[in-house]
């Protein structure tokens, strides 16, 4: 594969110019829709936030740590542990089996595979990631639910005993966290493989051979040359798919048996997440209600926020010492 | 490297193909879906009509919208096919949500009348009046249906249920289907000792309210939640709308859930019969949910039309199914916008009729029984 | 300079350069060999001990192959090759195993949809077909989303590549910073927030609800924007400063160098990273089931009356919940997965012919 190959680039210099009508024009184009783009955000802000907080201030209950979702009760009690719990489980689930599987494909398409093979699978995947995410939901209620009940079983009788894979009614649909952590962990499959194969494309290829002709096997060359690289790409990939299973809410709301129970039990059929709450309780909303889950898409914003932080601060710090265009 | 500017170019002109060829695609397609299907209303004349046409109905033009309640889904595109057919230059778009959403864009000012499985609450109707200039919401009483309980149990046939055991079922006091509550009221079947799986809505749904307004009116002991949109009790499996519980219902051996008659119909679930008193246990058809909500009172004040359910939820009387929903069309006695009323009206009247009404058990919903369609259509002629 | 042997082989090339030396090697077969060995040893102890689920077949068999080929080869050819080869096995199985259900995706919508799927399904709306019956199609929807995907691109394009254009060519300072992380923040605004966001706006705005393809559009601009920004961003870095300094240098304004030569020499990659923008878009249900209403019926005017989109048909027909319905819904995620994969076919081979030749 032979993608854009990168020459390294230092940010351009400012070069100095004469002032011209056009060149100012231009310049207020630009500066003006950075501008357009932080109002929009700012006016998404504020909407959140001041229909959050008139829905927190009448709230019964304890917004942080109340299980049941309930604005329409008279007093009015609703919290978010449930779903907190339940997209925080999920979205680890899915990161559990999606980053090795992705950094694998990855590393199969880019130095195991057969090239041509390798170029081949690197565009099926890239399309898969197009996939829209209602198709998933789709599959993943109407195909994958029947078949992981095996998968489920053979769990509780042989892993009964972790607490976390017991499962309180054997007889149940595998409609649980962990049905919706693999059919997240599928779907950001594609987005981590891309972007992950992408920074290994980068690696330098002088620090490859130079390790192959020390005698470095193909696996020390990856552990000892490629991997220390591409390690700050692979992360910000997996974040940018963790955002993706945080806020997935059409997949969720298909394959999940949603109720407001706090279970450590991740084959039971219950838990809830954000998303997925607000399409469940979105319909037979009044304003109120509607108010109710604005705040909690506003947790959801600050969690995803929180998240593409730190990646940013992970990459950042990398970047300083790692040497990336010797 | 080398600017490529034509290329460049090229890719526009890729661009302005795909657009081409996209506005010429919008030039292909066709509304038309009438292959050899008639309108099948029969040819009574309607209570109004100064164009009365072949369907019987007297016609109007223009386009509404309309939005709401998913149980009346089956129904209200019968009836819209039906006069759209009869009825050339108009356009009715009902669109399938949730009776909370529809009461939002009726109050919204989106659309011309709302389908709502509850009527409307004080401070709802308070809100309309924003909207219904010089009037207020009125709730209009429109199809009834039976709430089906669907079982999956292989070798039981005929199963028969009663109030206080459906209440137990669901609230999770009865977990295995050979308990002896279950086998007192089906002494002829053989039960396995398979455990129970109630299978309820995840989302908030008007299905669950009627069901729990039902478990609390009739088994208010064995029910011990307030009834409401959201599901309260613990326990048991959930599943996204009606369509999501009947498929996990289909799926799942010894699973139990609520739905529509429809769904039961069309995916072939048995449903429970229900020992509510009366001679013979009640079966969950179109014609014994009539019967049920014939008990029904309006309480409504004015030229609002709520209905009181709970008579039917505690019959007795033979033929009654007792778990009933009535689905409300809601819209402006007086006030509504000039643009919409003639079609809104000129629609309802027709679904009110006799003709329309007669639609209603193909479907699997019930028709109004006589008192209270008699009240609905002097209501619709009354509007303005 | 690393591109300058960027054109070497991959990594393939090292291997048996790396081993030749090595005193004794496992012939080619071997891995193929301890794989058949490790299936049948596997199923045979799962039909001896009457093991009921496949699954622990399977198990045991993978153990047993990564077992085998560690201590064969760590026997024959030492440690450190014994441990390539479990790393070169585990890569191949983790590759086989997304592999499985990303094939049977794909395969189950295409077994389900083409059953539907004839040019009727393409040309025909849903208006006066009931949702218990087979028939109708999906034409409304496609309208509808190319419509408003259409329009979404005309807003959030330009904006998005002027963002992305001053925050590489002009962007100093606090403003830039604020630009870039809000840009970030922005990339994790849930769908349904942007969709709620546009109502309340409209809203206060117009004193109505929205109920046209236009309002839908504004939202999945929302969510366009940051993707373009980002995409835009990376490619207009990879512009050689040469290029900029050559233009300067002959006395060529600043502006005039960026719409000449900067954005003209990034077009191929800017193009591609909007299509994958609007792939992301094309996608999107939650927003729209808000905003546009939803219409059984051809409405070709954006601006007025209500409108469907592909996302949103499925998810009306799963909901419908019977088998002519769950027909049509297959029937329309694979015309939309092919929609959003001829977008993705079109932007990738715009980028590989656009892509700077050497």
């Amino acid at each position: 594969m032979t993608t854009v190959e990168t020459p390294p680039t230092a940010p351009p210099r400012k070069a100095a110019t004469v002032t011209r009508p056009g060149d100012r024009i231009f310049s207020g184009l630009s500066r003006g829709a950075g501008i357009l783009l932080l109002v929009v955000m700012a006016a998404i802000a504020v909407f959140l936030t001041v229909r959050a907080v008139s829905a927190i201030s009448k709230d019964h209950g304890n917004f942080l740590t109340t299980f049941e979702w309930t604005p329409s009760l008279n007093p009015p009690v609703f919290g978010i542990a449930v779903l907190a719990y339940g997209t925080v489980v999920s979205s680890i689930i899915a990161m559990l089996i999606a980053v090795p599987i992705s950094l694998g494909i990855a590393l199969f398409i880019t130095h195991y595979a057969p090239r041509r093979l390798g170029g081949i699978i690197a565009y099926v995947i890239d399309l898969l990631a197009a996939v829209p995410s209602i198709v998933y939901g789709l599959w993943g209620a109407l195909f994958l639910v029947p078949h992981l009940k095996g998968l489920n079983l053979w769990l509780d009788d042989y892993l009964s005993w972790t607490v976390i894979f017991h499962k309180s009614d054997p007889n149940s649909a595998a409609r649980s966290l962990l049905t919706v952590g693999i059919l997240l962990a599928i779907m950001i499959l594609p987005i981590i493989t891309n972007v992950s194969r992408e920074v290994i494309n980068q690696v330098p290829k002088m620090h490859q051979e130079a390790a192959l002709a020390l005698g470095a096997t193909r696996w020390e060359v990856i552990r000892l040359s490629v991997l220390p690289f591409a390690r700050s790409g692979v992360i910000s990939a997996s974040m940018l798919g963790l955002g993706r299973a945080l806020g997935e809410t059409m997949a969720v709301a298909t394959v999940l048996s949603a109720s407001p129970v706090l279970s450590a039990h991740i084959l039971d059929p219950v838990g809830g997440t954000f998303s997925q709450n607000i399409v469940a309780k979105f319909g037979e909303a009044d304003e109120f209600g509607r108010d109710a889950l604005i705040a909690s898409g506003l947790v959801l914003f600050v969690i995803t926020l929180l998240v593409n932080g730190a990646a940013r601060l992970i990459i950042a710090r990398r970047k300083e010492y790692s040497g990336a265009n010797a | 490297m080398k600017l490529q500017r034509k290329s460049g170019l090229r890719a526009l002109t890729v661009g302005a193909v795909a657009i081409t060829g996209a506005l010429v695609l919008t030039a292909c397609g066709s509304d038309n879906n009438d292959n050899s299907s008639s309108p099948s209303g029969s040819s009574q004349p309607s209570a109004s009509g100064s164009s009365a046409n072949a369907a019987g109905i007297s016609c109007a033009q223009g386009q509404i919208l309309a939005s709401g309640s998913s149980a009346q889904q089956n129904a209200i595109e019968a009836w819209v096919r039906n006069y759209q057919q009869a009825c050339n230059g108009a356009t009715i778009n009902y669109k399938t949500s949730s009776s909370g959403e529809g009461i939002i864009d009726f109050n919204q000012g989106t659309d011309a009348f709302a389908g709502s499985d509850s009527p409307l609450k004080p401070e709802e109707a308070a809100a309309s009046k924003k909207v219904c200039s010089t009037g207020t919401g009125i709730n209009i009483p429109m199809v009834g249906g039976p709430i089906a309980i669907g079982y999956n149990l292989p070798g039981v046939s005929n199963l028969v249920l009663d109030a206080s055991t459906i209440a137990k079922i669901f609230n999770g006091k009865i977990t295995t289907w050979n308990d002896k509550a279950i086998k007192a009221l089906n002494p002829s079947a053989t039960l396995p000792s398979t455990k129970i799986q109630t299978v309820h809505r995840q989302d908030d749904s008007g299905t669950t309210d009627n069901l729990t307004k039902y478990l609390g009116g009739a088994a208010k002991a064995d029910w011990p939640y307030p009834h409401a949109k959201a599901w309260a009790a613990k326990g048991g499996q959930a599943a996204a709308k009606s369509s999501g519980v009947s498929a996990l219902v289909k799926q799942t051996e010894g699973a139990i859930g609520y739905f529509e008659l429809s769904y039961a119909t069309s995916q072939s679930i048995p449903t429970v019969k229900i020992a509510t008193g009366a001679s013979q246990p009640v079966e969950a058809t179109t014609q014994n949910a009539s019967a049920g909500i014939a008990q029904a009172k309006v309480v409504g004040t004015g030229s609002d039309l709520a209905l009181d359910l709970s008579a039917a939820y505690t019959t007795k009387a033979d033929n009654a199914y007792p778990i009933v929903l009535v689905t409300y069309e809601i819209a402006c006695d007086k006030g509504n916008k000039a643009s919409t009323l003639p079609l809104t009206k000129s629609f309802l009247n027709y679904i009110a009729s006799d003709a329309g009404q007669q639609q209603l058990s193909a479907a699997g919903y019930a028709p109004l029984p006589t008192e209270i369609a008699t009240k609905v259509r002097s209501t619709i002629s009354a509007l303005s | 300079m690393s591109h300058s042997i960027s054109d070497a082989k991959p990594a393939a090339a090292g291997a048996p350069a790396a081993t030749r030396l090595a005193s004794r090697r496992l012939p080619r077969w071997s891995p193929l060999a301890i794989a058949v060995g490790a299936i049948v040893v596997g199923v045979a102890i799962g039909a001896g001990f009457g093991l009921k689920s496949h699954l622990q077949w399977g198990l045991i068999a993978l153990i047993l192959f990564v077992g085998g080929s560690y201590a064969i080869t760590a026997q024959v050819e030492g440690r450190r090759q014994a441990k390539d080869r479990v790393a070169t096995s585990l890569i191949w199985a983790s590759f086989i195993l997304a592999v499985i259900p990303l094939y049977s995706l794909v395969q189950t919508t295409i077994s389900k949809g083409v059953k539907v799927l004839d040019g009727t399904f393409l040309t025909h709306s849903m208006n006066n077909v009931l949702t218990i019956e087979p028939g109708g199609g999906v034409y409304h929807a496609i309208i509808g989303t190319l419509e408003q995907v259409a329009i979404a691109t005309v807003i959030a394009a330009p904006i998005g590549i002027l963002t992305a254009v001053y925050l590489v060519e002009y962007g100093r300072g606090t403003l830039a910073k604020w630009v870039t992380f809000f840009v970030d923040v922005m990339t994790g605004v849930p769908s349904i927030v942007a969709g709620l966001f546009i109502l309340s706006l409209w809203f206060v705005a117009l004193g109505k609800a929205p109920a046209s393809g236009f309002a839908g559009s504004l939202a999945l601009a929302i969510l366009m924007l940051p993707v373009v920004v980002r995409s835009t961003e990376e490619m207009l870095k990879l512009v050689p400063n040469e290029l900029r300094e050559a233009s300067l240098a002959l006395g060529v304004p600043k502006w005039r160098t960026i719409t000449k030569v900067v954005i003209p020499t990034a077009l191929g990659g800017i193009t591609t990273g909007v299509m994958l923008a609007i792939a992301r878009i094309a996608g999107e249900s939650a927003p729209i089931a808000l905003l546009v209403f939803g219409s059984n019926m051809i409405n070709t005017n954006p601006f007025s009356g209500p409108q469907s989109s592909l996302p949103y048909y499925i998810y009306q027909q799963y909901g419908n919940g019977n088998d002519p319905s769950y027909a049509r819904a297959w029937g329309a995620a694979l015309v939309l997965i092919a929609f959003v994969m001829i977008l993705n076919l079109v932007a990738r081979g715009i980028a590989r012919w656009k892509a700077p030749k050497r």
